[in-house]
């Protein structure tokens, strides 16, 4: 078999190198290669949603997601959640202000120890934007893959209940994509 | 750790050239191939990614005979693409309309990203979540052929009520397994007497889902009957015009395996008569469990309480319970009575047809109280 080749991935915006190996996952490659540690590894197994991202602007888990199998994918983490604008290809900037979804985690002490947040964020966002926050309990079902072990659930919940009603009555409306 | 090369196929007849390889592993979601081979329950070589296959469409089947042994109904039935996310699929109008079981039976399972990333026929060729078999350091004949099997005297909760062939007089043996199988889509599918399409090294084929996966039978190293470098295309879902549920019980109200779990099929003839019924059981068995002689006392009949009571007291009929899971024989019976009864009408859905919520016994978390009282508790 001949080697996989190094490759790219496009990761908030940015072209990345990755090393070639077929095992790494795309959570091992942002954290011990790219040292973006803002995504959290919990369980490494699919089970907790603590290492959720987007890619192509849909929740995935980046624990179970192979990261020769990410090329030409747009990525896209917590660390460049806060100034992702429609067309979602922007480059990070830390100095930008927090996506509206980060403010409101804030704002509702949304966490404790906050292990779990930026996959809450990353799964909350998707959840505004799809529309899937018509009753606490359609929230509740689309967030479930995303545990809390401090049972932040409550503040989570009203963080969301709390940008979607906002949307809703923005002129603008829609959440950006990320 | 020995080495593993990747291949990205270009179409069907590439991976199945690559496949076809001793030591090739199929990868499409990868949501249950990269957790075992974390776990190192499997140990594939090379891994052949079909994820880019255009095998991403649901659409009406052509009209006319199909090799499907069309039942009663006008209808065509309908074709889903192997790669069809989960979520597409139980998102679909078609399906949500017409095979409604389908659709709650995909958005009870897992989490919502998890069923963005799964793949239609990844979903049926999960493996077991008996929890010796992933863990290497315990017998386990369907990971390691031989070695025995920690379940049968262990945590065995989980595990087979029917279909798992044991004799507690012959004990544990070389071949002996009572794993069930999780897939919650692949009791929906048989229910609809649903088919897979493959392609492989000696051209296509359709398989019935239920024979797609099979009892350990003296080998329970295999859970499929695809042989090496078949990949399946499509799913084919049969013309259908009458009813179906899927109901799930489970440890929590979301994101939680099946305990067990039923789907039913029901279609009526124009005296509102059953014409034509399929009721299969989900995680007690190593594939979705028919009950055959429920279905043939429903046949002719008018739907009543009484008929269903009738039915569902033959569900648990042949099983054979381990230590820690004789519940699942009386579960088996009520929630075949119940999904009847829900199915035929007599007692109002759990939720709105097609959702988690519909297919979830017992409600989903923090439904049942408003969320005011919860964070007012909370701060
Ligand atoms: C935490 C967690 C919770 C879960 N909960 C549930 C649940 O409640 N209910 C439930 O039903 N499932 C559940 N699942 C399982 C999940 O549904 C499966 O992992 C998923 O559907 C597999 O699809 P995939 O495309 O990711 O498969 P992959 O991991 O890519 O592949 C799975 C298997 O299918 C083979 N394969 C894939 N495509 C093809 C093809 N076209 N032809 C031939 N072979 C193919 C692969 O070789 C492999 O053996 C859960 C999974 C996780 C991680
Ligand atoms: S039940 Fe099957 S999968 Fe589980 S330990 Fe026994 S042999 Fe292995
Ligand atoms: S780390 Fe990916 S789901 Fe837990
Ligand atoms: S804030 Fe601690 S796990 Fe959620």
């Amino acid at each position: 078999m001949p080697e996989t080749p190094p490759f790219v991935l496009r990761i908030n915006g940015v072209d990345r190198s990755v090393a070639p190996d077929p095992r790494t996952t795309v959570l091992d490659a942002l954290r011990e290669q790219l040292q973006l540690t803002g995504t959290k590894k919990g369980c490494d197994h699919g089970q907790c949603g603590a290492c959720t991202i987007h890619v192509d602007g849909e929740p995935r888990l980046a624990c179970l997601t192979l990261a020769v199998m990410a090329d030409g994918r747009d990525i896209r983490t917590i660390e460049g959640l806060q100034d992702a604008d429609a067309d979602g290809d922007s480059p990070a900037d830390s100095s930008a202000p927090l996506h509206p979804v980060q403010a409101a985690f804030i704002e509702h002490d949304a966490f404790q120890c906050g292990y779990c947040t930026s996959g809450q964020i990353m799964s909350a966002v998707a959840c505004i934007r799809q529309g899937r926050t018509s009753s606490s309990g359609e929230i509740q079902e689309f967030m479930s893959g995303n545990l809390c072990r401090c049972a932040a659930y409550p503040n989570i919940i009203a963080a969301i209940e709390d940008v979607a009603a906002d949307q809703a009555s923005s002129p603008q409306g829609g959440i950006p994509a990320a | 750790m020995h080495p593993l090369s990747y291949h990205r196929a270009t179409s069907v007849s590439d991976a199945v050239t690559e496949s076809s390889q001793p030591g090739a592993a199929l990868i499409a979601g990868g949501t249950s191939v990269v957790d075992l081979l974390k776990e190192g329950s499997i140990g594939p070589s090379h891994l052949v990614d079909i994820s880019r296959l255009a095998l991403d469409e649901i659409r009406p089947a052509d009209s006319g005979a199909d090799d499907s042994g069309a039942h009663s109904g006008l209808d065509t039935g309908v074709l889903v693409g192997a790669l069809v996310s989960n979520t597409a699929l139980a998102e679909h109008p078609l399906i949500v309309e017409r095979y409604t079981a389908v659709s709650e039976a995909v958005h009870s399972g897992a989490t919502q990203q998890i069923r963005g990333m799964a793949s239609s026929a990844g979903n049926l060729l999960q493996r077991t979540r008996c929890p010796y078999f992933r863990d290497p350091d315990q017998a386990c004949n369907k990971r390691e052929p031989g070695s025995g099997c920690a379940a049968v005297h262990g945590f065995n909760r989980m595990h087979a009520i029917f279909g798992h062939g044991y004799d507690p007089s012959e004990g544990v043996g070389p071949t002996t397994c009572i794993a069930a199988h999780p897939s919650d889509l692949a009791v929906a599918l048989v229910a609809f007497d649903a088919l897979v399409h493959v392609e492989g090294p000696e051209g296509a084929r359709s398989i019935p889902v239920h024979e797609l996966l099979r009892l350990p039978e003296g080998h329970p190293e295999a859970d499929f009957t695809l042989r090496p470098g078949e990949v399946i295309t499509e799913l084919a879902l049969p013309p259908f015009a009458g009813r179906s549920h899927y109901l799930k019980v489970r440890d929590r109200a979301s994101f939680a395996y099946a305990l067990v779990s039923c789907a039913a099929t029901l279609e009526f003839d124009d005296d509102g008569r059953i014409s034509r019924a399929r009721v299969a059981l989900g995680s007690v068995a190593a594939r979705p469990w028919r009950l055959p002689a429920v279905e043939q006392i429903l046949v002719g009949e008018l739907p009543s309480a009484e008929l269903f009571a009738a039915a569902a007291a033959r569900a648990s009929d042949g099983s054979v319970a381990f230590s820690m899971n004789s519940y699942k024989r009386p579960f088996s019976r009520s929630i075949v009575r119940r999904i009847l009864s829900q199915t035929a009408g007599l007692e109002p859905l759990p939720g709105p047809p097609g959702t988690a919520l519909s297919a979830s016994v017992g409600g989903l978390a923090g439904t049942t109280r408003p969320r005011d009282e919860l964070v007012g508790e909370a701060s």
